[in-house]
């Protein structure tokens, strides 16, 4: 199957990433193999089959709805790459 | 010489105070410091941490209390379970600079069990791989040939247990990076079922295949350190609630009358003659036990490769979202605007084999794909798991390789993605079902390169898997061989 440059640069746009030239070449070739791969599905009949999302059935797990402490503010913004005032910042997004 | 010893009978040698706590970590350390130049399977050691919790635990002990079933033991843990205040880095440029503010499930066990958490270990960037070589900080390598790849994505947690560089580790599996790295290093890998383990603090994969489990030197401690780790967690809401046996007691040493089944049909493509010999052995073996051998077919087991290279890459793309440079790991120096901070943070900081899956993934979820990729792995995937119920009605656990061939040369398969993922063929079905597997040492191939035993057994029936695993190394000697590293 043959996913074209165009289509390379479409999912690269929805996925967050930024391609070279080189690499819209490269994802083309792998894809369009791995796509061609998993082609093998298209031989097997699915008609009326229900799909499977998780391989232990399980349904709206829920918990008490209680008050508790959460994590430490300041052990959390550790690892924030910048922070200003307690909160995490970045740059202006509005005009 | 502690450090060659198994958790079995380190424990016992703990609590009749034949050596202190100290001494085995001592033992450990020098082992580390002596072979991780050739090895390279660590990415964080906690040298302070562990002397000091040695020293605690040691006090425990002289005090008469019950230090815990792990009690003293040194163990490592894959680089992508978070443990508080300790880099948790997934092997990634992503996560470089993430110390984790809270532990997982499976660490506060671990620790609770009295486990000495010695250090992080290297893996394929957040597990997507077959060979550890993806990683973005160091290559480790196989014991056994340190030309060679540990296998992957737990390369370093094998590698480290197989040279005795930790008493045993966790992996994680998605489709086979505990049971292959196992194979491919000469231990025994564990996947438990999905959901018997929490995952809560394991940086998520594709999360309807993920699953922690041990490595370990021999089947009697895979048990004792699933009996540490199992159970129900509130905070992981796809944690089952059962009851949890004593693993251990289920090593009974017999497999008279248990009923073994073959997939013949299924593994005799693209099989290594010489694995296939050793699994050959391996099952006459059984059979000499007392094993009902019969041949079983799986139809659907095939198509259980690319069910995953859809399920898997279409999960990582959505839970790989989150790294956008803002909250924590890496943010690019390279930005104008929010949006170039969340592409250039992304496309700087994730290696070429992630940003390969989240692109397979994002496809496959994309408008207008969905019904002919997603939709439809999920309808095989049921088909797969009816195949593993049926099977399942006539015998107690399956028998087939881990993998196909033995540990291949760095950069062998690196060229074609797809080459890699063929050897995965054999490990994946187990993840797309949900069953528990192990792989346990069965020989060596003519370059004397361990060969892996796969069992398969029925859903939270981890006791018959490690029963018949038992019994069949007792009965030989392999899991005895070390590497002459």
């Amino acid at each position: 199957m043959k996913i074209t440059h165009e289509e390379v640069k479409h999912i690269a746009k929805l996925a967050k990433l930024s391609l070279s030239e080189e690499e819209v070449e490269k994802y083309a070739k792998d894809l369009g193999g791995i796509a061609e791969f998993v082609e093998k599905l298209n031989e097997v009949d699915v008609t009326g089959v229900n799909p499977t999302a998780h391989a232990v059935d399980k349904y709206n797990v829920f918990r008490a709805d209680e008050l508790k402490d959460s994590y430490n503010r300041e052990a959390i913004l550790k690892n924030a790459p910048s922070k200003e005032a307690g909160c995490i910042s970045v740059p202006k997004v509005v005009e | 010489m502690y450090e060659k010893l198994t958790i079995h009978e380190l424990r016992d040698k703990i609590k009749n105070k034949e050596v202190t706590i100290k001494e085995v970590v001592d033992d450990v350390f020098k082992r580390i410091e002596a072979l991780e130049p050739k090895v390279e399977a660590f990415v964080t050691l906690n040298k302070e941490y562990a002397y000091k919790r040695a020293e605690e635990l040691q006090a425990k002990l002289d005090n008469g209390d019950n230090i815990g079933i792990l009690g003293g033991i040194p163990v490592a843990i894959k680089d992508n379970m978070c443990m508080k205040d300790t880099l948790t880095t997934c092997s990634s440029k992503m996560l470089s600079n993430f110390v984790s503010p809270y532990s997982g499930t499976v660490v506060t066990k671990l620790e609770e069990a009295g486990a000495i958490i010695v250090g992080k270990t290297n893996m394929d960037e957040f597990a997507m791989g077959s060979s550890t070589a993806t990683s973005a900080h160091k290559k480790t390598t196989n014991p056994w040939d340190t030309e060679r790849v540990p296998g992957g994505s737990s390369g370093g947690s094998a590698a480290c247990v197989a040279a005795d560089m930790a008493i045993a580790s966790l992996g994680s599996d998605t489709g086979g990076s505990i049971r292959q790295p196992a194979s491919y290093c000469s231990v025994v890998g564990l996947k438990p079922t999905y959901g018997l383990v929490s995952r809560f603090g394991l940086i998520a994969f594709a999360s309807s295949l993920d699953q922690i489990g041990p490595f370990t030197k021999d089947v009697r401690d895979s048990a004792i350190m699933l009996n540490a780790i199992a159970g129900h967690d509130s905070k992981d809401t796809t944690s089952v609630e059962i009851e949890v046996p004593d693993y251990e007691k289920a090593l009974d040493g017999s497999v008279k009358g248990l009923k073994i089944g073959i997939p013949t049909e299924f593994i005799k493509d693209g099989l290594n003659p010489e694995v296939k010999r050793a699994f050959d052995e391996a099952i006459e073996k059984l059979k000499e036990l007392g094993a009902e051998v019969k041949e079983i077919s799986l139809d659907y087991a095939k198509y259980a490769l690319p069910v995953y290279y859809i399920i898997a890459p279409a999960e990582a793309s959505s839970n790989l979202a989150r790294y956008d440079g803002i909250k924590y790991g890496y943010r690019t120096a390279n930005f104008d605007n929010l949006e170039d901070i969340y592409a250039n943070s992304r496309t700087e900081g994730f290696g070429d084999e992630v940003k390969r899956r989240i692109m397979l993934g994002t496809y496959v979820l994309s408008s207008g794909y969905y019904d002919a990729y997603y939709k439809r792995a999920g309808q095989v995937r049921t088909l797969i798991k009816e195949d593993f119920d049926k099977a399942f009605a006539d015998v107690d656990v399956i028998a087939l390789p881990t993998a196909p061939n033995t540990t291949f040369k760095f950069g062998e398969k690196s060229n074609n993605p797809v080459e890699m993922y063929l050897e995965d063929i054999f490990t994946v079905p187990v993840n797309i079902a949900g069953l528990p597997g192990i792989s346990v040492p069965c020989g060596f191939d003519s370059k004397n390169l361990p060969i892996g035993l796969q069992f398969i057994g029925k859903v939270f029936d981890e006791q018959t898997l490690l029963k018949v695993s038992y019994a069949y190394e007792q009965n030989t000697e392999h899991h005895k061989a070390r590497p002459n590293i």
